[in-house]
């Protein structure tokens, strides 16, 4: 085939040194920004423009009063940010609980999604009757429309006619009365029960993804040394997934602490404290009062925090690679 | 090598296409400048979206017929409504004529989206002397020319089920203390007294406000600036949670009631022997199979002693976008809408009461009930703060009532202090807005 030959020749680079030499340019030269340039658009119109603007617009006075006419909000420069972090005011508090139950939501939904995963996958490893059909049901909630899964979790946590406190004290007959669910302090574990289910299947898949590459004539050996299955999980599978492990957890994590739709299709239009995650928080900031610069000021004040940690854990995780 | 470059381009226009494609979707619904055409987005007044549809079709296809102007509808509903406006105001992707939440009327001003009604508009659609005084003084800030005219009226009543006020020997309440122990009486087994929409932040915002007024407290001072933490107020939140807290005669799984239309449900369907509820709870009412003569209506009772305030002066009122292409058209409109014709159509369905001067209400054939809501709404009615931050004070305030309920429902207690404290922070996020 001659394809990648012609795109190699016809790179940016080699363009390049043949414009300076002055030669004309080559046919089809303009193939590869041609083929690069949607994908370039769409990263700008969806993810770079509406960032800069973010970040713009959290230095504005962007309030109810300004919001038909950007151009005249006034600049304020960090006051949205010294507002946001001001942990003695009302506004500084909410952020400051908010953030702390994120952590809290992220680490027990990653963890045990991880967990699940891990052990679903382990055991689907080996072919058996019937393996197919398990990994086909495990993987339904990821394949569900997010909106109807979570509604449907809404719906099985209503106090009075739900069918998890159907369960729980008509059949199971459970002493007590029926608790709410969705509303004071048992709503952060109905949410994180809900995007436990829904994460997850994810990382089942990835996980299953990684093992299917680890020859099984090692895991013989190793019997054959009188390993057991839990030792050969630790000191085989675990290093050989680690790979899939670096980024796998790094993108559940970022789903996780960003996660608006579980909560906000959960809780409907106010959120208990209890299930206060930072993105509805968010939102709730910037949409209750009309205040989109505070709302972007946050907004910002999110995603450094998020660059922080995920450049940590590379650098991190990169280090140990080296090392190992 | 030829092909393969003919497929790239190919490939290219496909997604060039689908992208500008992308693009295209959501610049419609804004006017066309050439033919007459409107948008108008109209809320939720029907038993369902469906029935707004239903019953204002007629009205829009008479209006086509009078004037040439078509008019493109959509309903939405109330949760929706403000966030809707609020991004048409943000994108300029707007209708050209909509309904406004009445309480909405000063905030929405203050964003400068909205066509105000001068003079020339105010003789466009029939003049500003038409309108009743109470509905007409919602229209905007105090002093300027407001930016949106009534369309329809409402007025909170407190509705009770008349078979088992008899069986249980009471009366309809005239002070609270009458209604409280009324209540009790009523509440037995799985009948409750009252049920209430403790989960929607609107009516606890609107339920904040009558009863502070009852206790003469105001949100806001003369300045505009927000004082929810006066004595007043916090008393009279704190007698409205008792409904749920130490009197107990709501149902603690009304805190998950986020829309009126449930607690009125609850009323028709006999769950509960009271409830409070704009007049337009009749339709729903009626949808539930409960006879008009079942019920009766009082007006909200304040304390022995307090302000008599029952209601605020709640409806509908119809806004135009600055930035519509058919001014003219679109004023046409909303003097369609104002006309003594349509409204004496739309009221009835909608159970409106008029907002027109020297008009009788028509929204029910019940004379009693009817004369009951107009003396609600003409004589024991408060405006909600008409300031920039009105609708501040409904999320905020409506919002912090809502977890009150929640934390009562879910065994917890919540006293006057927490009260206070949770007001102080729905201060400061009004104040850090502001």
């Amino acid at each position: 085939m001659s394809a990648p030959t012609a795109l190699k020749k016809s790179g940016p680079a080699a363009g390049a040194s043949k414009r300076k030499a002055g030669t004309p340019r080559r046919a089809g030269w303009w193939l590869p920004y041609a083929l690069l340039a949607p994908a370039v658009i769409f990263e700008l119109v969806v993810h770079v423009i509406p960032m800069v603007t973010g970040i713009w617009m959290s230095f504005l006075k962007l309030t109810k009063m300004f919001i038909a006419n950007w151009g005249n909000a006034p600049f304020v420069g960090l006051k949205n940010y010294q507002v946001a972090l001001d942990f003695d005011s009302a506004v500084g508090i909410g952020l400051l609980k908010s953030f702390g139950i994120t952590v809290a939501f992220t680490i027990l939904v990653v963890g045990l999604s991880w967990g699940l995963g891990m052990a679903a996958a382990v055991a689907l490893q080996k072919a058996f009757r019937g393996r197919a059909i398990f990994r086909t049901l495990f993987l339904i909630p990821y394949a569900l429309p997010m909106y109807a899964g979570v509604i449907a979790w809404k719906f099985m946590l209503q106090k009075d006619n739900g069918a998890v406190n159907h369960f729980l004290f008509d059949n199971l007959g459970l002493p007590g009365d029926k608790p709410f669910w969705l509303i004071g302090d048992n709503a952060f574990i109905s949410v994180v029960i809900v995007a436990i289910w829904r994460l997850w299947p994810f990382a089942f898949l990835m996980l299953m993804a990684g093992l299917q590459s680890i020859p099984t004539d090692i895991y013989e050996a190793a019997s054959v040394d009188g390993a057991k299955p839990l030792r050969q999980w630790w000191n085989m599978t675990l290093p050989m997934l680690r790979p899939v492990n670096m980024s796998l957890v790094l993108v559940m994590f970022l789903w996780t602490f960003n996660d608006f739709n579980t909560p906000f299709v959960l809780f409907g239009g106010s959120q208990p404290p209890a299930g206060d995650l930072i993105s509805f928080h968010i939102y709730n900031a910037s949409f209750l009062t009309w205040n989109f610069g505070s709302g972007a000021a946050m907004s910002v004040l999110l995603l450094l925090f998020l660059l922080v940690v995920s450049g940590i854990y590379v650098l991190f995780m990169n280090r140990r690679k080296d090392n190992a | 090598m030829k092909l393969r470059t003919f497929a790239a381009a190919a490939a290219i226009a496909a997604l060039a296409i689908t992208a500008t494609g992308c693009s295209g979707g959501s610049s419609g619904g804004s006017s066309d400048a050439g033919g007459k055409t409107l948008t108008y987005w109209a809320s939720n007044q029907g038993t369902s979206l469906d029935n707004d549809k239903e019953v204002l079709t007629p009205e829009l296809k008479k209006f086509e017929e009078q004037t040439g102007i078509k008019v493109n509808l959509e309903v939405i509903g109330w949760n929706d409504l403000q966030t809707r406006i609020q991004t048409a105001v943000t994108s300029g992707q707007a209708p050209d004529v909509l309904n406004i939440g009445n309480t909405w009327a000063a905030s929405l001003q203050s964003t400068g989206a909205f066509l105000p009604f001068d003079d020339a508009a105010f003789s466009a659609i029939g003049g500003k002397d038409k309108f009743v005084k109470t509905a007409m003084d919602t229209g905007g800030i105090p002093g300027e020319d407001p930016t949106s005219v009534p369309l329809y009226g409402l007025a909170y009543g407190l509705y009770y089920n008349k078979a088992m006020f008899k069986d249980a020997g009471v009366t309809p309440p005239t002070t609270w203390e009458e209604m409280v122990a009324a209540a009790k009486k009523l509440t037995t087994g799985d009948v409750h007294g009252f049920a209430l929409a403790a989960g929607s932040y609107t009516e606890n915002s609107h339920f904040a406000f009558i009863n502070a007024a009852q206790n003469g407290a105001e949100f806001f001072d003369a300045d505009g600036k927000p004082t929810f933490t006066s004595d007043g107020i916090v008393d009279g939140i704190s007698r409205y949670l008792d409904l749920m807290q130490t009197d107990k005669v709501v149902d603690p799984a009304n805190a998950q009631y986020d829309n009126a239309t449930n607690a009125i449900n609850d009323f028709a369907n006999g769950k509960a022997a009271m409830v409070l509820s704009q007049n337009n709870a009749n339709s729903s009412i009626a949808s539930q199979g409960m006879a008009e003569d079942a019920f009766g209506v009082v007006a909200f009772p304040a304390p022995a002693g307090g302000t008599d305030v029952a209601t605020m002066v709640a409806g509908i009122n119809m806004s135009i976008f600055k930035n519509t292409k058919n001014k003219d058209a679109a004023l046409e409109f909303v003097k369609f809408m104002t006309s003594e014709e349509t409204q004496a159509t739309l009221d009835k369905p909608f159970a409106a009461l008029p907002v027109l001067s020297g008009v009788t209400p028509s929204f029910t054939d019940n004379a009693e009930l009817a004369k009951t809501f107009s003396d609600i709404y003409e004589n024991k009615s408060r405006p909600l703060p008409l300031v920039p931050a009105e609708d501040q004070f409904e999320s905020t305030v409506g919002k912090a009532m809502n977890q009150m309920f929640a934390t009562v429902a879910s065994g917890g207690s919540v006293s006057k202090a927490d009260i206070k404290a949770a007001l102080t922070t729905a201060q400061q996020a009004v104040e850090a807005a502001g």
